[in-house]
Formats: C-alpha cells, structure tokens, sequence
C-alpha cells in the first residue's frame, strides 16, 4: 500500500493514491485530479512551478485526511500533491476517497480540495505569456474553524 | 537569541533569502520575530495584513511564544490545488 499523503516532485500516479484507500469497506471511490490549464484570468500560461513548505505541507495534508475520515464514517481519503515546474495538462494534485457509500465519497472528495486550498503551504508561479506572478488565495489558518465550516458547507451543498 | 527563519513564494523573494538565521535579542513572540525581519528587511512589510506562520512545523499565532532555535516560517497566502485561487 502507498501511503495517504505525499509531497513530491516526481510525477502522480492516480493508481498509486487510489491504493491508499483501497479495503474491503469501500463501496464506493471518488478521485480527483487538479491539472495545469493554459489559461487563467485572460492569460495565456506557460507554465506554473509549485514551491511548498514540505514538511509542513504534509503534516497539513495528514490533518485533512484526518478531518475527513472524523467526518464521514468509513472514509479512506490519501493526497497527493507535487511540486516544481509542471507543464500545460500535467497533474498537480490527486485525491482518492474511499467509503460505504457513493454520496460520501463525492462530498468528502470535494472538502479534501477545498480545505487543500485553505490551509495547505504550497504556491504557484505562474509563467505566462509576457511575464509571472506569484498566485495567492488563502491566509492559511489550520486552526480557523469556519474556513473549516465553509468548505464542509460547500463539500455537503 | 536566534531563530532560524523561512520564507515562501514572493515574500522570499522580496527578502532576498528563503532561509536564514536571524538574531533577535529579547524576542518572547512571533511578533518580536516578524518586527526584526521588517526591521533589516522593510519588503516584507508587504504581507504583515496577509501571512500566516508556522513555529516548528506548527501553525502558529503572533502571539505563540518563540525559543532559541526554534524554526519561525512566514507563508503568504496559500494557493496549492489547481485551477482558481481560494475565495
């Protein structure tokens, strides 16, 4: 079995994340893939370079998997997310969810991004035709219980 | 006292430096921290409404003490994932 979190700049393997939560409890698996798109806001991209506070990163990946298998009974949830220079339709990040049943795997999925991108300490530099610009979204706060909130009440709507 | 400082993303760049020892003699907090590096860095000024820390791999407040040696992280806002940034 491959582990439930991992910070890393090779490749992603969405079979490799899917083996994480794999068991006999599963009746029902949810994957996500983040990829790189060659657009945004009106820009044409290049490329984006993900830099991450790694040790960090991941400890924050284990409390989201964590939160999700407190909240949904018989979740597995694993994420992987890489870092470094990646191209126009690589993968940036996996999430594989595992439970009983199908409605959990779908809204459980759907919080493990959003919480990714609430309190997760990766960046992206976006290279794009005529320049590059940091990307920033969240003031990350691990312990900020209605960001928590929002993204349960976006995983559930 | 020293503490071993981390920058992320644009706010290393602005400082110039992504690690590096910082002395702060009679620094308690975070916030004696964050004040010496606007203090030899006045660029960081830039996030002090908008970055987060972290004290040995933990997140932390302004107010959470620090210790000689400690690993004192400033991060700007995340922007992991993919596609649009957070709202």
């Amino acid at each position: 079995m491959t582990s439930a979190t991992a910070i890393t700049s090779a490749p992603l393997s969405v079979e490799a994340v899917l083996r994480a939560v794999e068991g006999p409890g599963a009746g029902a698996v949810t994957t996500f893939v983040g990829l790189v798109r060659d657009h945004n806001v009106g820009r044409k991209v290049l490329w984006l370079d993900y830099e991450a506070y790694a040790p960090l990163a991941e400890k924050a990946l284990g409390l989201i998997v964590s939160e999700g298998e407190a909240h949904w009974s018989g979740a597995r949830l694993a994420i992987h997310h890489r870092t470094g220079r990646l191209e126009i339709g690589e993968a940036s990040v996996v999430i594989a969810v595992a439970t009983p049943h199908r409605a959990d795997a779908f809204a459980a999925c759907r919080y493990a991004i959003e919480r990714i991108k609430q309190i997760v300490p990766i960046w992206k530099h976006e290279h794009f035709e005529g320049g590059e610009v940091w990307i920033e979204g969240a003031t990350a706060d691990a312990n900020d219980e209605a960001a928590r909130d929002a993204a349960l009440k976006i995983a559930c709507a | 006292m020293r503490v071993n400082v981390k920058l992320f993303a644009r706010l290393r760049e602005l400082v110039g430096a992504g690690e590096f020892t910082l002395e702060v003699p009679g620094a308690t907090t975070v916030a004696d921290v964050w004040a010496a590096l606007v203090a030899a860095h006045p660029a960081a000024e830039a996030y002090a409404r908008s970055m987060s820390c972290a004290v040995n791999l933990d997140y932390a407040r302004m107010t959470t003490p620090v210790a000689d040696g400690d690993e004192v992280a400033f991060l700007p806002p995340v922007s992991g994932g993919s596609g649009a940034a957070a709202r």
